[in-house]
């Protein structure tokens, strides 16, 4: 369908497949990205990086460097420190099972005294031109004395392990709970059947296509800072760095995200980067800009995912799953990264429950410091991991208990009449159809006729998997009251601001940020169709902290939830407002005015405004009561969550094994999504396309490796980071339902995002061990890569391949 | 620093002559000299495809080869791209399938399929799927963009 755009047009609304408005300058050349802008007189920098995983820095020699023509400076960590640069925050405390707090050590923009991780900075070059930076960077001597390394969790946590941060008696962060245990104890001693399964959630890279960059410019006149940077949230970024880091008035400190090009999550934290360059370009009264090409992205993004889990199933003879225990071991890194504790923690675990009644739930996380990068959130961000853990779970219970999977799973949902339904780990799920989005999944691949396909496949030298993965989220963060009380240091409600200028359009401004997903098509739609104003006549204004009241930015997928919340609000004060207006111009009282397709009229008089006529006179009130009402129409609103919002769905996909090379190949993959209420569903498709590619690629293709003794990154570049293509995988069938819209936002909608990443992995997982079933594997942890697929049909007793191993 | 090599080409139509190091990439060149910022970086090891320009036709990984050496080629970036049938079906394509999201590697794409639908005819999408492995796409999964390639494959098809 097509989004017809002539100006005879009735105004598009929610659920117009309205093609993007931001679409023409991509397509032109003509976005504007942080590497983009160019100040006059820009100066460049590059970084001096650690080459060892953990090292004392014994001498920083600069001579050299500074030699060179066009350096213009080189500065380290104690530079910074002399000039009162503090460490970077993390925004989440949390409160350990005994009480105590967690482990937080500071994060200093440059290392100070020791470096942590391969990649970790040292100093930072200034030059004329980026390539003499670089060149300069490479001739700063940095002496470092080698420490003996850790980089997974077991080896961190391991007796006589060496500290990453001195002065803590263990790599230790945290040790943190949720759930009751003594009741998760009484369930399982009681339980006929538990299973339990060790499993891996590996770590990855979100890798969006725009390496990070920063570029600022200090006026000194003013003492104001510029900052462009490559973020997902440029008031955070303002909010950390004034207060915590470079110690200025807000209001001296304008940040822009201008277009960026992808964020996933990894550009949603303040960097090291971000404080130094703005930095840099005080001390040397220039603009000074720094891009990170591909393989600095690998050595300075924070990394994701990667846990280690003990997770165990209480079920009763008849399926009914009577509790949950689960261990997390979650890999911090070195450092604690803006969002980092909170990942493995609160937007993780409160989610074990997964789409079932499960009574009891306990589940412990330990948080451990390794010499690897700090890891944070990406796409998902704790809530695929935990999808993961609960439906893997599934699969192993009904293979013990000779149960169908899709059979043990209906026994165990809960039901769209028991909502809303509280979990045992406290979230209050408000509305769902889980058995809905389940049934249409299994009739729209054919389930029932999977074992002819399995057996086809097998007379064509084939094995052929199918997997599933019933999936539940909470998005839309967050309520602020929860949030504090869990331990956020910042709130998590949003801003929009709607403008209705003199001649009729509008200027929406909201704190939410976007990198691809399409704000400035769907936000306009919210707004026209609030106002019944042209699409057309509406700009979305986002990404500068200049122009916008304040923001919490995008991430969790929150945009339309919370962002999309607070433009609908202040859309509703505008149409009261508006009503005061039309009320005075058609001479009746405000209860007698009704506001339908733009117009404002009464049923006092047959006079009757246009929203555009009211907007104009807002602006020209020479007659006006100015003593009941202000000039002007343009509303501000900070929406404040109620809830989490909860999207669900079941993705479920076949696979086909070539067991002569491993190589899986991904036949189908079906998604029925419920993400509420949809506010363009061409945009919505496209986030679950890109959810699932991401998804199929961690289970398939990408890994991020150390070496396990050294710390150093295996997988430093594109050639040996597996970057998910076009042949790697099939088109989409994706589909929803609108019949659960969310219960306590003003739009309904629950947020489209992550949805792809949260079941794509573990969908694809529970199809690779459904393809190796006749030769008894029950379990293989991510990535199922050819080499490990082939090598685990090898091994297997009941493999008539076995012994071919060469 | 290093010797200046001149070098000359047309660039979107236009005539250039300029002065280069002999080791300037020509991404670099596109980028920083002649300021066309559609053409983007996105690896230093000619993996993702985001800097890919036709040249003389050709759909050619700009970070691959010197400037000198494109010295007397005809270069097509993104900014000129919409100036041929081929390149408009393209575009509009991207644009009606939503082949695109954050932009970023859009570029890139754009021109290796321009020239996929002008060297080739009737592929089928899992032939498309192989013909821009050269490119890296991170939002939106690769199914949109193969929509618009089958779309502005039939558009020029039945021109």
């Amino acid at each position: 369908m097509k989004y017809d755009r002539s100006a005879e047009a009735a105004p598009k609304r929610i659920g117009d497949h309205a093609l993007r408005v931001e679409d023409r300058r991509f397509l032109s050349g003509k976005g504007r990205y942080t590497d983009d802008v160019v100040f006059p007189n820009q100066l460049y920098a590059a970084f001096v990086r650690s080459q060892h995983a953990h090292a004392e820095i014994k001498a920083i020699d600069t001579t050299e460097a500074l030699r060179m023509p066009g350096v213009r400076g080189v500065f380290t960590g104690a530079d910074l420190k002399a000039d009162g640069v503090g460490a970077i925050p993390c925004i989440w405390e949390i409160t350990c099972k005994d009480g105590s707090k967690m482990i937080e050590p500071d994060r200093y923009p440059l290392a100070i005294s020791k470096v942590r991780h391969v990649g970790d900075a040292i100093a930072v070059v200034v030059a004329d031109s980026e390539q003499t930076a670089r060149l300069a960077s490479r001739c700063v001597e940095v002496e470092l004395e080698p420490l003996r390394a850790v980089v997974t969790v077991g080896d961190a946590l391991a007796p006589g392990a060496p500290v990453v941060h001195e002065g803590t008696a263990t790599n230790l962060c945290f040790d943190w709970s949720i759930g009751d245990h003594d009741k998760t104890e009484r369930a399982f001693s009681s339980a006929r059947h538990i299973v339990q399964l060790d499993l891996v959630n590996s770590r990855i890279i979100a890798h969006p296509m725009e390496p990070r960059a920063v570029n600022a410019q200090y006026h000194p006149a003013g003492s104001e800072f510029e900052i462009y940077t490559s973020s997902q949230n440029p008031h955070l970024v303002r909010m950390l760095l004034c207060h915590s880091v470079l110690h200025v008035p807000e209001n001296k400190m304008r940040v822009v995200a201008p277009d960026v090009g992808g964020g996933f999550g990894v550009k949603c934290y303040v960097y090291p980067e971000e404080a130094v360059i703005p930095w840099l370009s005080r001390k040397m009264r220039s603009p000074v800009k720094w891009t990170a090409d591909r393989s600095e992205t690998f050595l300075s993004d924070a990394h994701a995912r990667d846990h280690e889990t003990h997770a165990e199933l209480a079920l009763d003879d008849d399926g009914r799953v009577l509790g949950l225990r689960v261990s997390t071991k979650a890999n911090l890194g070195a450092y604690l990264s803006t969002w980092g504790p909170c990942i493995p923690t609160y937007l993780y675990a409160p989610m074990l429950s997964g789409q079932y009644q499960i009574p009891v739930i306990y589940a412990e996380v330990k948080g451990v410091f390794s010499n690897t990068l700090p890891v944070d959130a990406y796409r998902g961000a704790g809530r695929p991991e935990a999808n993961y853990v609960v439906e893997r779970l599934m699969d192993v219970a009904a293979a013990h208990l000779r149960m169908d999977r899709i059979e043990l799973r209906k026994r165990n949902l809960i039901s769209r009449n028991q909502m809303p339904y509280l979990t045992a780990t406290g979230m209050t799920y408000d509305t769902g159809d889980f058995a809905l989005c389940l049934t249409r999944a299994l009739s729209a691949i054919d389930y029932d006729g999977f074992e002819q396909r399995r057996a086809d496949a097998r007379a064509n030298g084939k094995l052929r998997g199918i997997g599933l993965s019933c999936y539940i989220e909470a998005c839309g963060l967050s309520p602020s009251r929860l949030s504090g009380k869990i331990g956020s240091r910042i709130a998590l409600y949003e801003s929009g601001q709607v403008r209705l200028n003199p001649d009729g359009t509008a200027t929406v401004f909201t704190g939410a940020h976007s990198h691809g997903q399409g704000h400035e098509t769907a936000f306009a739609q919210i707004v026209s169709d609030m106002l019944c104003l042209p699409f057309e006549d509406i700009e979305v204004v986002h990404g500068d902290t200049a122009r916008i009241a304040f923001g919490l930015g995008t991430y969790g997928s929150r945009s339309a939830a919370v962002g999309g919340s607070a433009l609908a609000v202040s859309s509703r004060k505008v149409l009261e407002k508006g009503k005061h207006i039309a009320a005075h111009m058609l001479e009746t009282t405000v209860d007698k005015v009704a506001f339908k397709d733009g117009i404002f009229s009464s049923s006092t008089t047959n006079k009757s405004f246009s929203i555009k006529e009211i907007a104009r006179s807002a602006y020209i009130p020479h007659n006006f009561p100015l003593d009941n009402f202000e000039p002007g129409l343009d509303e501000l609103s900070f929406y404040d969550p109620l809830n989490f919002t909860f999207p669900n769905g079941t993705q479920i996909a076949e696979v086909e094994i070539d067991p002569e090379t491993g190589a899986c190949e991904v036949c189908r993959f079906i998604a029925v999504d419920d993400f509420g209420v949809i506010i363009n569903p061409m945009i919505v498709e496209g986030q679950v396309h890109g959810g699932l590619a991401q998804g199929i690629g961690q289970a398939l293709l990408e890994h991020c490796r150390y070496d396990e003794e050294t710390g150093q990154l295996l997988t430093g570049t594109f050639m040996d980071y597996c970057m998910p293509r076009a042949s790697d995988l099939p088109s989409f069938e994706v589909s929803y339902h609108e019949q659960c819209p969310c219960t306590h936002n003003p739009l309904g909608v629950k947020g489209c995002g992550e949805a792809g990443t949260i079941g794509g992995t573990t969908t694809i997982m529970s199809a690779v061990v459904d393809s190796l079933k006749e030769f008894g594997v029950t379990h293989i942890d991510m990535p199922a890569t050819p080499e490990k697929v082939w090598s685990t049909i090898r091994r297997s007793k009941d493999s008539p391949f076995q012994g071919q191993q060469r | 620093m290093s010797e200046k090599i001149c070098v000359s080409m047309r660039v979107n139509g236009e005539p250039i002559c300029r002065d280069v190091s002999h080791e300037m990439l020509l991404a670099e060149f596109i980028r920083n000299e002649l300021r066309l910022t559609g053409l983007h970086v996105g690896c230093d090891t000619s993996q993702c495809g985001a800097c890919t320009i036709l040249m003389d036709g050709d759909a050619v990984k700009s970070c691959t080869i010197f400037a000198p050496l494109a010295d007397g080629t005809s270069i097509t970036t993104i900014e000129g791209v919409a100036e041929t049938p081929a390149g408009r079906a393209v575009v509009t394509a991207f644009h009606e399938c939503h082949g695109l999201q954050c932009g970023f590697c859009t570029p890139g794409f754009v021109l290796s399929v321009v020239e996929l639908v002008t060297k080739t005819s009737s592929i089928d999408e899992t032939e498309a799927r192989q013909a821009v492995e050269g490119n890296i796409c991170r939002c939106t999964g690769y199914h949109n963009i193969v929509r618009a390639i089958m779309q502005a494959q039939s558009e020029l098809a039945g021109a």
